[in-house]
């Protein structure tokens, strides 16, 4: 039971608003010394798991990529490119995106997305450039933390009807372990619903943000 | 064949690069931690769990310490920029767009290709070797058309990493806590107070519990993956499957989305959530406070959905 200390750790380090590296470090020696365990097995454990991870800081490799493009251009050329269309809206664009993102991840095409690869540099200078010139700050930027949440949306309720995803290999894994066999088929036809209301609901937001934003502009 | 490990190369370079040029640049804290990241992909794989652990601990407490700076100057100036958009026009997109073609083409045709009997392509990490391909191809194709100093590329990553930051590291962090939490048993610790405190007597209120705790777990690990595996074993099988006879794909699917809920407001959730809010020159929590409405009106939902499904569709 005094394992439960190290999520208590991670609770009070949220609350406190501590930089979250400190809190995992103290949550994770709580947790093991609780345990009973010795602090060079803590360390060992947690930098087998550490090392195993690495896969998931590659992403990072495209930033130098999109950097060098951004310094040619890139940016000014996704709001140069959206200008030219008078009917867009942010609201209608940003839907367009999380219709395309949950789609594509939905086939398992995840790699198509993501903040630093299409949000920055295309997306949510595309969505700014919808609002007009005279959109004030507080505006543009809400309509770029809109763009991002398009991205997380569309991905996290679209991956899972993909039938070879790491949640859906992993929620067969573990209950499999417990001897409790499903198949991953099933598994991402039950994810349909789920993913059918999260569109509903965000998309809707999406929408609204345009009203919203036009009655916010009018009173400046 | 090309393995994660050709990637992870790949990327301790890059890193080591941006330590080099920090030193040169006199931001001392932020050379050490993207030496210590290089270090992490050049030497993890053939230094013992203890020394990963030791560069582990030294990147929590150089992040930790709030002497990473932030900020640097653009590199060039808006209306160069503009210009550049205006001549170059859509075909800028094109080296953009060529790392995610590659990473999809690798997924799809990667089981094809072979060399000499033996998988081109790691078949098991194939969407991460492949994004690495792409990296590689777009930036061979950006420089031999838009000719940019050697170095460009390398300033203008460190230049973005450093707005990144700290929040870089965070998620393989965690997935590390979560290997300590394991070992040390605090998922049978969560499923006995749980189950002690509560009273799941009925259908619904299992259901509630199971889907609002993985929401809430999630929320503390930063990772739905975390929480599934302590919540399932806890509630999940034991009541919703076991005792009230709920079909269990039902309740993995729509648990685990419910557990994506917590994802969508946690800073913990750094990749999704705190690094697109430094991309994007946003306040910390801007895109947390987008997705707050969404994920408060998609748990309930959710929890309502599996309480009808999971117990028609049942297997008993």
């Amino acid at each position: 039971m005094l394992t439960l200390l190290g999520v208590a750790v991670m609770v009070a380090g949220f609350l406190i608003r501590v930089n979250p590296l400190i809190a995992i470090a103290a949550a994770a020696l709580v947790s093991g010394l609780a345990a009973g365990l010795h602090p060079d097995a803590i360390l060992a454990t947690f930098g087998k798991a550490f090392r195993d991870s690495r896969y998931v800081t590659l992403v990072f490799l495209v930033l130098p990529v999109i950097g060098i493009l951004e310094r040619y251009g890139l940016q000014e050329r996704s709001r140069q490119l959206i200008a030219g269309f008078r009917t867009a809206t942010p609201g209608r664009l940003l839907l367009a995106y999380l219709v395309i993102r949950q789609a594509f991840a939905a086939i398992g095409l995840t790699a198509v997305g993501g903040h630093a690869q299409m949000v920055r540099p295309l997306v949510a200078p595309m969505a700014e450039s919808a609002l007009g010139e005279d959109a004030g700050k507080a505006s543009r930027a809400r309509i770029r933390a809109f763009a991002a949440s398009a991205d997380n949306v569309g991905a996290f309720f679209g991956e899972d009807i993909f039938v070879a995803v790491g949640s859906i290999l992993l929620i067969k894994a573990f209950l499999e372990q417990s001897g409790v066999i499903v198949q991953p088929f099933e598994l991402s036809l039950w994810a349909i619903p789920t993913a059918v209301l999260a569109l509903v609901i965000h998309g809707t937001r999406l929408l609204l943000l345009d009203r919203r934003t036009a009655t916010s502009d009018k009173g400046k | 064949m090309l393995t994660l490990e050709h990637a992870y190369v790949f990327a301790g370079l890059v890193f080591a690069a941006y330590a080099v040029l920090g030193l040169r640049d006199r931001r001392y804290a932020n050379a050490l931690f993207w030496a210590l990241v290089a270090a992490m992909f050049l030497a993890g794989s053939h230094v013992s769990e203890t020394t990963n652990g030791a560069i582990a601990l030294a990147l929590l407490l150089l992040g930790g310490s709030g002497l990473l700076s932030r900020g640097h100057r653009e590199t060039t100036d808006r209306a160069t920029r503009m210009a550049s958009a205006m001549r170059r026009g859509n075909a800028l997109f094109v080296p953009a767009l060529i790392i995610p073609a590659t990473a999809v083409a690798g997924t799809l045709v990667a089981k094809q290709m072979s060399f000499a009997g033996h998988p081109a392509i790691d078949p098991k990490q194939v969407t991460v070797i492949s994004l690495a391909i792409g990296v590689a191809l777009a930036w061979l194709a950006a420089t031999i058309w838009l000719r940019p100093p050697v170095l460009a590329p390398l300033e203008e990553g460190r230049r973005l990493m450093d707005t990144v930051s700290w929040a870089a590291i965070l998620p393989q962090m965690l997935a590390a806590l979560g290997a300590v939490f394991a070992l040390a048993g605090v998922g049978r610790a969560v499923g006995t107070l749980a189950t002690n405190t509560i009273p799941l007597t009925e259908p619904l209120a299992a259901v509630a519990v199971y889907c609002v705790g993985m929401a809430l777990f999630t929320i503390v690990m930063g990772n739905a993956f975390a929480a599934f595996p302590v919540m399932t074993a806890a509630i999940g099988l034991p009541l919703i499957v076991h005792t009230f006879g709920g079909n269990p794909a039902i309740m993995g699917a729509i648990g685990m989305l419910s557990g994506f809920c917590g994802t969508l407001v946690t800073p913990m959730a750094a990749n999704f959530n705190i690094v697109p809010a430094a991309l994007l020159d946003l306040d910390r929590n801007a895109v947390i406070r987008a997705q707050i409405p969404t994920a408060l009106v998609l748990l309930p939902a959710n929890t309502f959905l599996m309480y009808f499904l999971v117990f028609r569709f049942g297997t008993h």
